[in-house]
């Protein structure tokens, strides 16, 4: 295709620098923030927490999750896709003002430069790949080819592979173009442009628009006095329900596949396991065992969270030592009621176990749980990604794992 | 006589691309593990769709814009349709299953929240995108400001 094919007089180094610059910086967050969340499961700790068990060096840098600070990863979960979704019209932007190189001519210059064009392909494709499945989980939409946790973890992998080769090339040329004032000059100019209907600054504020645009109607998700602003995003506008239990929702009793019939007070039994051996406990004895308070809110991977709620039952520890270990709980096995979803059965470490904070809930809001909050008990746990905070409860075993 | 010889290129980015290559393959080998054919499919597709369908066509759609307006003497009112069409384009491209309730099913069971509202959602958002575009422009035209959309001079310096 001929140089003169290309008329926007918006392209050009300055440009392509900026957004280049803010995709730098946005992207590395979004890596970071994905790592922390994925340390945030605890996957080295047991098979049922591991979605990825053929991580090998990726895993690298996992380590203890921490229960302190109690929204860390509230935190972490809702700058990563909140941002992620902020980033699109500056990735579709950047992409926009670099795509006459797509048609460039010879496709190759040297051998330097087919592999470039490679890699250019993982960046790319790699990019729009981590975009798309993120952007298509957080809406429920499954249609990718897998699970979600593996393809959008190493994709991430594949993905980062190129762009730091790509942002070690090319930033210095970025900062190079911004930091002196000089002739537009590269490749990327048109030879012939038409004439401009925007400023470069102009297109920029554009770009920035859409970004704020999308922030603004996705961030709100993250906190229930701003739920409404959040008018497209998938936990935005209403709560499903009022009054204490009305808060947001993952999964409900009837997607889960719960039977009211296992969950009524006379066929329900807690089960909980451990050195001196098995407990069984029926609400009414759970009730009265004594009771502890923690707010605490619900934060889910596809990057929305309630504020906290103020929920009441008893400490795991103190489950702990009723089967024998008294002032030193060990690392935990939670089994769900639950027919279906990746996490029935999960895994929580000893810190997270031992957390005065951490209860095994049997009200919320002052308040019985509501069946879809995980009637007759829920496990709770400061700082935890909102699915290992396992609901509708039935076998707690207590052991290193 | 001797071969041609292939150019080489910067050595520097060759040892960098050498570095990228076997992290990429490393984790891509898992990436590919279960289905590597729709994998594949959806890497490679996902850049060829952008770059050869999706671009072209908001690319071929804002020329048609600006060489309308331009036909009817008005090219200066470009942005004021392109803004709030881009945005509201750039909520449906990113909301698209919410919107069109592709997954609407799986939504209420999971949620239990509505999945009704977001397409009427989105046409609200696009109306007041539209009619908050016309109100400026109205204002602008009312006070006699010039539209400084377009500066003869390439805008080189910033």
């Amino acid at each position: 295709m001929s140089p003169r094919f290309w008329r926007s007089p918006l392209r050009g180094p300055w440009f392509t620098s900026v957004l280049g610059l803010v995709l730098l910086v946005g992207i590395t967050v979004l890596f970071v923030t994905g790592l922390v969340s994925y340390a945030a499961y605890n996957p080295d700790l047991s098979p049922v927490n591991d979605k990825t068990p053929d991580k090998g060096i990726l895993g690298f840098y996992l380590f203890a999750w921490p229960t302190h600070p109690h929204w860390l990863y509230r935190l972490d979960q809702g700058v990563h896709v909140t941002l992620g979704i902020t980033l699109i019209p500056v990735l579709l932007a950047k992409l926009w003002s670099v795509v006459p190189r797509l048609f460039a001519l010879p496709p190759a210059r040297s051998l330097t430069h087919a592999l470039e064009r490679i890699s250019l392909l993982l960046l790319v494709g790699g990019g729009l790949f981590e975009f798309v499945t993120g952007v298509l989980n957080v809406q429920l939409d499954y249609v990718f080819p897998g699970s979600f946790y593996p393809l959008h973890f190493y994709g991430a992998w594949v993905f980062f592979a190129a762009f730091v080769a790509h942002a070690l090339l090319k930033t210095p040329m970025a900062l190079r173009t911004l930091r002196r004032l000089r002739e537009e000059k590269n490749d990327l100019v048109p030879p012939r442009p038409a004439e401009p209907t925007v400023s470069r600054r102009g297109a920029l504020w554009f770009v920035g628009g859409g970004s704020l645009l999308l922030f603004l109607t996705t961030v709100g998700q993250n906190a229930d006095s701003l739920r409404r602003t959040a008018l497209l995003a998938p936990h935005g506008g209403a709560d499903p329900g009022s009054g204490p239990n009305g808060f947001q929702i993952n999964k409900t009793a009837a997607y889960a596949g719960i039977d009211e019939a296992e969950t009524d007070a006379d066929a329900w039994r807690l089960v909980v396991t451990g050195r001196t051996g098995t407990v069984r406990l029926s609400r009414a004895q759970l009730a009265e065992l004594p009771l502890y308070s923690s707010a605490l809110p619900i934060a889910c991977v596809e990057g929305w969270s309630t504020s906290d709620q103020w929920w009441r039952g008893v400490r795991l520890r103190d489950l702990a030592a009723l089967v024998g270990y008294d002032g030193d709980p060990p690392d935990l096995f939670v089994e769900s009621l639950q027919r279906h979803g990746a996490f029935r059965r999960a895994a929580l470490r000893a810190n997270q176990a031992a957390d005065p904070r951490s209860l095994l809930a049997l009200y919320v809001n002052g308040e019985d749980l509501s069946p879809d909050h995980g009637y007759p008990a829920r496990v709770i746990v400061p700082a935890a990604p909102g699915v290992l905070n396992t609901k509708w409860v039935a076998r707690l075993t207590f052991g290193d794992l | 006589m001797r071969p041609p010889r292939i150019p080489f290129g910067s050595p520097v980015q060759l040892l960098l691309l050498a570095a990228s290559f076997p992290l990429a393959a490393y984790a891509g080998v898992r990436l590919l593990a279960d289905d590597w054919f729709g994998v594949a499919l959806w890497i490679v597709g996902a850049a060829l769709l952008h770059d050869l369908v999706l671009l072209p066509l908001y690319a071929a759609a804002d020329r048609a814009l600006a060489a309308g307006l331009g036909a009817v003497g008005r090219r200066g009112l470009t942005m004021y349709v392109r803004v709030p069409a881009a945005l509201s384009g750039l909520l449906l491209l990113v909301w698209f299953p919410l919107i069109s309730g592709t997954a609407d099913r799986r939504y209420r069971l999971a949620t239990g929240l509505p999945p009704e509202g977001f397409a009427a959602r989105w046409l609200l958002i696009t109306a007041l995108l539209f009619g908050g575009s016309a109100l400026l422009l109205a204002v602008r035209s009312a006070t006699g400001r010039p539209r400084r959309a377009t500066k003869r001079r390439p805008p080189a310096v910033h």
